[in-house]
């Protein structure tokens, strides 16, 4: 068989003769992910001004997005608590805001049950500016129109980001669901 | 990609009360995110604990990282420093041999001021930082302007300390936790800092606007006297910085003040240290509201 066909006997996650998916993975993968991306933007540089997009939500979205049913609608509870810690926002406001994205996109997927990837950039680009405008205005500091158009980079940034980081969630998927070797 | 079938849960009961749980949980959380954001707007220290354990977990990985960064700006610094290095060096001969001048005139100085001190029986104390550490990182995605540096209660840090990189302030200490704190830098639209211009008595507030620059607000308004190019640095009033310190350079002239960049931009600050709080009786008395009657 193999001589006809070299991948007759496997599919998009590897050989499947002796070969299974891991159940630690596949749960652990997508939730991982997010939280990694919530610690993320401590890392890089302290900047003077918010430049970073806010990777964590951006992530839920792109797991949202590109895999639909994986997450459950309340994922945004623990996840928001745990970016919450690290984002500098009043504590709160990623439980709520993230909350309220996730049953939003399930409403508006039972609209729109069928779309293609652009309608899923349309839609967390919308989802991502209205998340730091609220951020902008819930943020504990007076707001002001400066700290305003300091936010457009961070808006471009965070708009161009969605495509790139809708690939790594679909390498990440694939990841999550490749065939490891079981006896 | 199309939803999966998991939304239509059909006739089995089970699924049709998982899903509606669901959903219910999701909306319960939202409120409960809610609560917490209006319990945080008016109690912002609520949750510091929280958020202090948190910094202190990723700590020796944010102060990896913070290292690495340090390591790799250098590398580029010496890069680049090759490029014209031959006008460059020129330069900063030029600049050297003015900087030995201007140095023998300011030991001139210090050495009358010493002089006319002791004629005045001031006494001239030296500070010791509480702590020295490293700019470990930033809240970059936040509208607020918040870092973390290496260094918490463990360390004797305690709210209210101000920060000082070799060029100038940084910011002031805004919670604690066992091994790192978070700060409050000049640019959060929070923070408001009293400062003089260096080269005469012109004071004005320094607050924060968001956007990476200060605006310098005169006190005494009337013609203004500001100029592109000033240095300002901290008063000493209020009680929490020394004065003294380098804080800002204006850029642009406005009606009431200017603009202003900052000296130390903690984008290019590594190590940094944490000064004792100036005079902490004067800082506790600014807190105190007027109503409130001071015992001994």
């Amino acid at each position: 068989m193999e001589r006809i066909d070299p991948r007759a006997r496997s599919d998009a996650y590897g050989n499947r003769i002796n070969r299974s998916h891991s159940t630690f993975l596949a749960t652990v993968v997508p939730w991982g992910s997010i939280l990694l991306a919530s610690i993320l933007p401590l890392f890089p540089i302290a900047s003077a001004l918010p430049l970073l997009p806010p990777l964590g939500f951006l992530m839920l979205l792109g797991w949202r997005l590109v895999r639909p049913g994986l997450l459950p609608v309340w994922a945004g509870i623990p996840l928001g608590l745990f970016d919450d810690l690290f984002s500098g926002q009043p504590f709160g406001f990623a439980i709520l805001t993230w909350s309220l994205a996730l049953i939003g996109i399930e409403i508006l997927e039972g609209r729109l049950p069928w779309r293609a990837f652009w309608q899923d950039w349309f839609t967390a680009g919308i989802v991502v500016s209205v998340y730091l405008i609220v951020g902008w205005l819930l943020s504990g500091a007076t707001p002001n129109i400066h700290s305003l158009i300091a936010l457009v980079p961070q808006l471009v940034l965070s708009i161009l980001l969605f495509p790139i980081l809708s690939r790594i969630v679909a390498r990440l998927d694939r990841f999550r669901l490749h065939r490891w070797r079981t006896i | 990609m199309a939803p999966t079938g998991q939304r239509r849960s059909g006739y089995s009961r089970r699924a049709q009360y998982n899903l509606f749980t669901g959903y219910i949980i999701a909306g319960i959380g939202a409120l409960i995110g809610a609560v917490l954001l209006v319990l945080s707007f008016f109690q912002p220290q609520l949750f510091g604990g929280l958020r202090g354990a948190a910094a202190d977990g990723v700590s020796p990985a944010t102060e990896t990282s913070a290292t690495v960064r340090t390591g790799s700006k250098s590398i580029w610094d010496s890069i680049s420093g090759y490029y014209r290095a031959g006008s460059k060096n020129a330069e900063l001969k030029r600049e050297i041999e003015i900087a030995r001048i201007r140095l023998a005139e300011a030991q001139a100085v210090e050495q009358e001021n010493l002089r006319l001190k002791a004629l005045l029986g001031l006494r001239e104390e030296d500070v010791e930082p509480v702590a020295v550490t490293r700019l470990v990182g930033s809240t970059a995605s936040s509208t607020r302007r918040f870092a973390y540096v290496g260094a918490g209660s463990d360390q004797g840090v305690e709210v209210g300390m101000p920060i000082r990189s070799p060029r100038g302030v940084v910011g002031r200490v805004l919670e604690t936790g066992s091994d790192s704190a978070r700060i409050l830098l000049l640019t959060d639209t929070e923070s408001v800092l009293p400062v003089r211009r260096a080269s005469d008595e012109v004071v004005a507030f320094a607050e924060g606007r968001g956007d990476g620059l200060l605006r310098i607000r005169l006190i005494n308004l009337g013609i203004n006297p500001l100029e592109k190019g000033d240095l300002f640095v901290t008063s000493g009033a209020g009680g929490y910085y020394r004065p003294g310190a380098a804080v800002a350079i204006l850029v642009e002239k406005t009606d009431d003040g200017g603009l202003a960049r900052m000296v130390s931009d903690p984008a290019a600050t590594d190590f940094v240290s944490i000064d004792p709080i100036f005079e902490p009786e004067a800082a506790l008395a600014v807190e105190t509201p007027t109503e409130t009657e001071l015992s001994d």
